[in-house]
């Protein structure tokens, strides 16, 4: 599946393509522990269970203060 | 998914269950009331202090804070936000600016105080200086630092709580912290309200977030639309904390529930901790040089301040 992923903390963003439908298997594929992440599509927040389409753009945003 | 209690979209897993956007708001907001009243960290006639830096924390802890005060009656007067400016570049200016527009918009005033005004250096030109004689890193003259300030300007403004916007990760982390160094006594300061026993010259710090994961602070402001940009402290990876940050979310990630565990376990044990500490009787007396509250005759603030001046 391919999909369009900004990273907050890296403030950068991404075409990739991976094997999976789930958010979770996105975070596996990129080896981001969900913890530290909410996952967010069109302005709405998602959780690791939900499936994705092709092509969705995704943001990550990060949990973990900066301090 | 659904959330468990309604037919709206999930927005977060719980260990209890899938909230939606509203019941997770008012799950959250609930749980940090009941946290306030079950630890009375907020009186009726207190003057509250919230230290603030303009991040996630702190922003939902002023914002519920006040809440608080709206719901409970106690006057918006009684209510101030503190921040210290450390003098980090590229860091600390972009979260003040966050922070000044929210207390604005929700008439909250503010005060800004600085370590280059408190202390005659910023942060990043004064680690250098102290790092090369004591090895100390930036987060722990920081975090002393940080500390004087803000007992300083709240006793001055006549605070009778500082409201921190500490959650249960940073709890979770400072616990197996002090385990893992042998750090007993400090460990005794810890849980919601820090201090082992009351003193005039220390105001009480007090942690309504203290059940509330940092996910869970950060999905609140994200739903409350509170602007809230991602900025790294640059000294952040150099701390040890950093490594337990790690290990902890690791863990949880695995064994979901591991933050609270420790946490509730923790808070079991406080008390025990806390009378050990009340029997080493340390006295808590005036620094000679600024005369604020110091367990020695300089308290460490000024100890650093006198490296910086010999340099």
């Amino acid at each position: 599946m391919q999909a369009t992923v900004f990273n907050e903390k890296e403030q950068e963003t991404k075409q990739i393509d991976f094997t999976g439908n789930s958010v979770k298997e996105l975070l596996e594929y990129l080896n981001i522990n969900p913890e530290t992440v909410l996952v967010v599509r069109k302005g709405v927040v998602i959780t690791e269970e939900e499936s994705l389409q092709e092509q969705d753009c995704i943001e990550l945003l990060s949990v973990i203060s900066g301090g | 998914m659904a959330c468990s209690k309604c037919e709206e979209k999930t927005v977060i897993t719980l260990q209890h269950g899938d909230l939606c956007k509203n019941h997770f708001l008012n799950y959250f907001e609930d749980k940090v009331f009941k946290t306030i009243n079950k630890f009375q960290l907020i009186g009726r006639k207190e003057k509250l202090c919230v230290a603030t830096s303009g991040g996630k924390d702190s922003l939902t802890v002023l914002y519920l804070t006040k809440k608080y005060c709206e719901k409970y009656g106690i006057p918006a007067d009684n209510l101030f936000a503190l921040a210290v400016d450390e003098g980090i570049e590229n860091y600390r200016e972009k979260t003040l600016i966050d922070l000044d527009k929210f207390c604005k918009e929700r008439l909250i005033p503010l005060k800004i105080v600085s370590f280059r005004e408190e202390l005659g250096k910023t942060l990043d030109k004064a680690y250098p200086i102290i790092n090369k004689g004591s090895n100390k890193k930036p987060c722990n003259i920081c975090g002393v630092w940080r500390r004087y300030a803000l007992n300083k300007h709240a006793k001055k403004e006549g605070a009778t709580k500082v409201v921190t916007g500490h959650n249960l990760d940073d709890e979770a982390q400072a616990i197996v912290m002090n385990i893992f160094k042998a750090n007993t006594s400090l460990a005794g300061r810890l849980g919601p309200i820090s201090g082992i026993q009351e003193n005039n010259l220390f105001v009480q710090r007090v942690k309504p977030l203290y059940f509330c994961g940092e996910k869970e602070v950060r999905l609140y402001t994200f739903l409350k639309g509170f602007q809230v940009q991602f900025t790294e402290c640059p000294y952040s990876k150099e701390g040890y904390r950093h490594h337990i940050q790690e290990m902890l979310n690791n863990f949880e990630h695995k064994f979901k529930g591991t933050k609270q565990g420790i946490v509730k376990s923790f808070l079991a044990m406080l008390p025990l901790l806390q009378e050990q500490e009340k029997n080493k009787e340390e006295k808590i007396e005036l620094c000679g040089k600024c005369k604020e509250a110091s367990n020695k005759d300089i308290c460490n603030a000024c100890q650093m301040k006198e490296v910086l001046q010999d340099a």
